[in-house]
């Protein structure tokens, strides 16, 4: 088999909190294929976020190695490190607290395709026009603040400027729990079309096991900075080994399915 | 003749938020009502119309009416008001014993040290772990499901014949979640209190709830009970809600 895209090995951290000093994540590893989806979901406090904060480089790791497109990425600096992050993308629960609330959309984008000299100056109104169509936003909604659209609306923002620099792995943090259930079904469904013509890969963070199981090829279950359980989303979900597996399963709000269902 | 009747309720914000319109609705005492819909339909508005919450800036059409008490009912004493957000309603400087034990001093005239006694076997009844040692610990040293079962247990102190709950699981996570929703459960059942529990997850409100009431656009689109609204649902708007529901069981969610 071909080296994964992204291939996390015994991925360690701890913080100090209170004076006591504990693992956040201890010996984490996973890896992603190209155009895969791979769902990261535990309880609050299990490490997910700590794990993305590592890929993205905003925390460093104690322990472990995470190569991305060959590369230790742990290891690069400056401009080659800038060139990967062009191609590890992120986006967050609330775009709300990531945006500068006045900055326009338009603004948005412009950054990441001037920062990474994606398309030439000229070129730019074209591409953010393009971002917009393709995360199914219209063009007149550039020229609006970041507070003068809806949640929905941000968080499509969020996942069009995510796309401006063309990455092969986008790393979705809760990305989808705050939205309404019918912006979150319209959501899921533009990720899904976007890995299916671009071959984008997804980490899906996440404790909604129902949008896992939408999205997701792939599941780990983390408890306590550990992964405790990992394989194909559908039938980990179906039948969890795990006790975290079986308590997140277990907590899963289902509707009734009759009448008589209903106790 | 029901706890709480409804009447033609209409809240407007300000001039131009009409945010609420034209609500007619009765809950039975001991009864469980869910309050369902998107963002901005109007839910946190019923409920805070309900325990006479709203801003100043608000301006009410309607009748708000308590036929079996037969006069207003008091937030506090009569109703119990849960938010989302427990941070929101516990006092970060005061003991989260002596929070529950003021609900019962100032709603039930009881002296201090009667109101901490009932505080700790309250915070008892709400599962907190060790209550007798967390009664003298603050807000900030719980975690958020812990602060939740602080801010019901300081809820149902007074005894209250209507319990609100705005959301009251959705910053938690789905193990917390369905632990606090056990808990409202039980205390409801216990205390034959009605229940008025606001919720964006159908499947949430559907597992708690004896009857549900869909919002869109500060109307009730749709009223039925639990059964009957999820086995056929009268407006397309209920239809595409539970459409839209990602669940984990073969026949539910499929097609992707
Ligand atoms: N900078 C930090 N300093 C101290 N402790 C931290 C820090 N960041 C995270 N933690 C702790 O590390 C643990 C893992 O946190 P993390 O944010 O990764 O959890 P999570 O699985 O994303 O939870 P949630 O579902 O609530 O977002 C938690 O106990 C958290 O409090
Ligand atoms: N204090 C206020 N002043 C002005 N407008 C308000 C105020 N509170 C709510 N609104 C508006 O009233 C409408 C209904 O809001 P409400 O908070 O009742 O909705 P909700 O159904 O509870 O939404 P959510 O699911 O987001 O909590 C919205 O358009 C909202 O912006
Ligand atoms: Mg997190
Ligand atoms: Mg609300």
């Amino acid at each position: 088999m071909s080296a994964p895209l992204l291939g996390v090995e015994g991925l360690s951290k701890r913080f100090s909190r209170g004076g006591k000093n504990f693992a956040a994540l201890d010996g984490v590893g996973f890896s992603i294929a190209a155009g895969e989806t791979l769902a990261l979901v535990g309880p609050s406090g299990s490490g997910k976020s700590t794990v993305a904060r590592i890929l993205l480089r905003l925390v460093e790791a104690d322990a472990g190695s995470v190569h991305f497109q060959g590369q230790d990425l742990l290891a690069l600096r400056g401009p080659a490190l800038r060139a990967v992050r062009a191609k590890l993308q992120m986006v967050f629960q609330d775009p709300q607290a990531a945006f500068n609330p006045r900055a326009t959309v338009a603004r948005l984008l412009d950054d990441p395709l001037r920062i990474h000299g994606v398309v030439d100056r000229s070129e730019r109104p074209k591409a953010i026009a393009a971002l917009l169509a393709r995360v199914g936003l219209s063009a007149e909604l550039a020229g609006r603040a970041v507070h003068e659209i809806s949640g929905g609306q941000r968080q499509r923002v969020a996942i069009a400027r995510a796309l401006a620099t063309r990455p092969s792995l986008i790393v979705l943090d809760e990305a989808v729990s705050a939205l309404d259930v019918l912006v979150r079904a319209d959501i899921l469904r533009l990720l899904a079309e976007l890995q299916r013509e671009q071959g984008i890969a997804y980490l899906f963070i996440s404790h909604d096991l129902g949008a896992v199981r939408a999205i997701a090829h792939r599941i780990a279950i983390m408890d306590g900075g550990r992964i405790v359980e990992q394989g194909a989303a559908r039938a980990v979900i179906a039948a969890p080994v795990s006790a975290t597996g079986k308590a997140l399963v277990a907590a899963t709000p289902e509707l009734p399915v009759s009448k008589e269902t209903v106790s | 003749m029901p706890l709480l009747s409804i009447r033609g309720l209409g809240v407007r914000y300000g001039n131009n938020v009409q945010a609420l319109d034209g609500v007619d609705l009765d809950l039975g005492a001991g009864e469980r009502l869910a309050i369902i819909g998107e963002s901005g339909s109007g839910k946190s508005t019923l409920a805070r119309a309900v325990a006479a919450l709203l801003p100043p800036t608000a301006t009410l059409q309607g009748k708000v009416t308590w036929p079996e008490l037969g006069r207003v009912a008091r937030n506090g004493r009569d109703i119990g008001f849960v938010f989302q957000d427990p941070a929101s309603s516990l006092d970060p400087v005061i003991s989260v014993g002596d929070q529950v034990a003021e609900v019962a001093h100032v709603n039930l005239d009881m002296a201090w040290p009667a109101a901490r006694r009932l505080a700790g076997e309250l915070l008892d009844r709400v599962r907190l772990p060790e209550p007798a040692l967390l009664a003298s610990a603050y807000p900030h040293q719980l975690s958020g499901g812990q602060k939740q079962r602080v801010a019901i247990a300081a809820a149902i102190a007074a005894g209250p014949r209507l319990l609100i709950a705005d959301e009251a699981t959705s910053a938690l996570d789905t193990i917390v979640q369905a632990e606090i929703v056990a808990l409202i459960r039980r205390l409801v059942d216990e205390d034959g209190m009605a229940l008025l529990f606001v919720s964006h997850d159908i499947a949430l409100a559907a597992n708690l709830a004896d009857r549900i009431a869909v919002f869109r656009h500060g109307r009730m689109v749709e009223l039925a009970a639990t059964g009957d609204l999820i086995a056929a649902p009268v407006s397309d708007y209920t239809r595409a809600l539970l459409g839209a529901h990602l669940g984990l069981g073969a026949a539910l969610g499929a097609g992707a």
